[in-house]
Order: structure tokens, then C-alpha cells, then sequence
């Protein structure tokens, strides 16, 4: 049972990935967040999340997501999700993600036209 | 030969994470069921999903929710009952047309993901308390 939550983050060029390990809650959800917020102020407002650690996201998670979306927008940016379960994937188009940021089968997709 | 039945019954008390003891539980007996792994996270999923209502919405009286696990051969049903303060049927109706595709929704998904998760789902609020039954078949 996965109950502790890591992220790791890693910078390119013109973007920053943050991969995620672990359960994706409320708590979490901030933590990632937080990340996210850092590496925009340091200037990277392209970022794709990496979700192949992480098989489950609840719907106080997807909502900070969408959060995190509507940051790197206001900021000019935009926001790229790859490896997804398909219930993940799933619960994302539910709640109205998928519209306001692009879902991808691998990193490779994801970042092959940044 | 008459179906067999097995049941499980966790006591779990409302505290953070304790969603994902039920949910864990929920997935070793979807596995021991042989579901496949989609739709052992559709059930952890929807009773994760369920707790986190009763540990946020219920005002429980004695701060702990029972999920007892009712195993057949071909079905996983799944009871969660808090001794909360009930909610109202506006608060379980399904979102559909506009509401379902205003863009961007945050909050309030609870149930609606619930639905999407499971083949059946009944929902039980009084004053009393709540319970919701879920089931899902192993096709």
C-alpha cells in the first residue's frame, strides 16, 4: 500500500518534469503544487507531470491539478500529463483536465513537440 | 451447489490516509477474485472516494466509517456506513447536460466518480447515518 508521496524533479531544456510516486491526495496534491510553483518561478511555465509511479489520484487531487493547470496558464504557460492508468486517464476527462492540458502516452510524446 | 459467500468488515477510523487501508483491502480481495487490474482500481477508486465523503461530509458521531466486503463468485459488494448526519437527494443526483460539462469543475465529483467506478450503486442517508452499497461484477 502506497501511503508515502515523492516527487523528483528534473529540468531541460525549456521545460521541467516532475515525476510522481505514490498516492495523489489533498496533502500530496499540495505538495506537488508547491513544486510546480518553484519551478515556474524559476522560469520553466512548461511542465509535464509523470505519472508512472502513481496509481491512484483522488478527486481533491485531480482538483488541485486543475489548480496547477490554471496557474501555468495565467502565467503564459501550460501544463502536459503522460503515463497514466487508464482510470486516471479516465477520472481526468470526468472532471474537465483533459480540456485544459494534453495527455500523453510516454515523456517522449509528451515533450516531442516542446 | 449454492453460490458461496465470504464477508470482511473493517471498523476504520476517520483519520487521514486510513481511505487507502479500505482501499487496499477492497484490491487484495479483487485479486484473490481475479479482477482484472482496471477494474481493481475502478474499486479502489470509487471506495476511496466514498470514505473521503464520510470522513469530510458525515459529522460522524463516533469518528469511524464500518466497509464490510461481500465476496460471491462473480460479484465484489462493497457497504460503507458512517453514523453521520445524512445528506440530502439533491446532494446524490447525477450531474448531466450543462452541469456535467461545465468546464473545469473542482469540487463535488465524489459521487459522480463513484457511478463512473462501480456497476451499481445504491445510497442510503437519513438523519441516522449513511450507507452506500456498491457492486461491481467480475465479467
Amino acid at each position: 500500500m502506497a501511503s508515502s508521496f515523492n516527487v523528483n524533479t528534473r529540468t531541460e531544456a525549456g521545460y521541467a518534469v516532475i515525476e510522481t510516486d505514490g498516492y495523489l491526495n489533498g496533502p500530496t496534491g499540495e505538495k506537488l503544487a508547491e513544486t510546480a510553483k518553484d519551478l515556474m518561478n524559476q522560469g520553466y511555465n512548461t511542465l509535464v507531470i509523470n505519472l508512472e509511479k502513481t496509481r491512484l489520484v483522488n478527486s481533491i487531487g485531480i482538483s488541485i491539478l486543475i489548480e496547477i493547470i490554471e496557474y501555468f496558464q495565467e502565467h503564459g504557460g501550460s501544463v502536459h500529463f503522460c503515463h497514466l492508468t487508464p482510470v486516471i486517464e479516465r477520472t481526468f476527462k470526468m472532471m474537465g483536465l483533459a480540456q485544459h492540458a494534453e495527455l500523453h502516452s510516454d515523456e517522449a510524446s509528451a515533450t516531442a513537440n516542446l | 451447489m449454492a453460490e458461496e459467500k465470504r464477508e470482511v468488515t473493517l471498523n476504520i477510523p476517520i483519520h487521514p490516509n486510513m481511505e487507502l487501508v479500505a482501499a487496499h483491502t477492497a484490491s487484495i480481495l479483487a485479486e484473490i477474485m481475479e479482477f482484472e487490474e482496471t477494474h481493481i482500481d475502478e474499486i479502489q477508486l470509487a471506495i476511496i472516494e466514498t470514505c473521503i465523503n464520510a470522513f469530510e461530509h458525515s459529522n460522524s458521531r463516533d469518528s469511524k466509517v464500518t466497509v464490510t466486503y461481500v465476496l460471491t463468485n462473480d460479484e465484489l459488494a462493497l457497504k460503507i456506513t458512517d453514523h453521520g448526519t445524512g445528506f440530502g437527494a439533491e446532494q446524490t443526483e447525477l450531474l448531466t447536460g450543462e452541469a456535467r460539462a461545465r468546464a473545469m469543475q473542482k469540487r463535488g465529483w465524489g459521487l459522480e466518480i463513484i457511478r463512473e467506478m462501480m456497476d451499481e450503486v445504491e445510497i442510503d442517508s437519513s438523519d441516522e447515518g449513511t450507507t452506500i452499497t456498491m457492486l461491481k461484477k467480475r465479467i
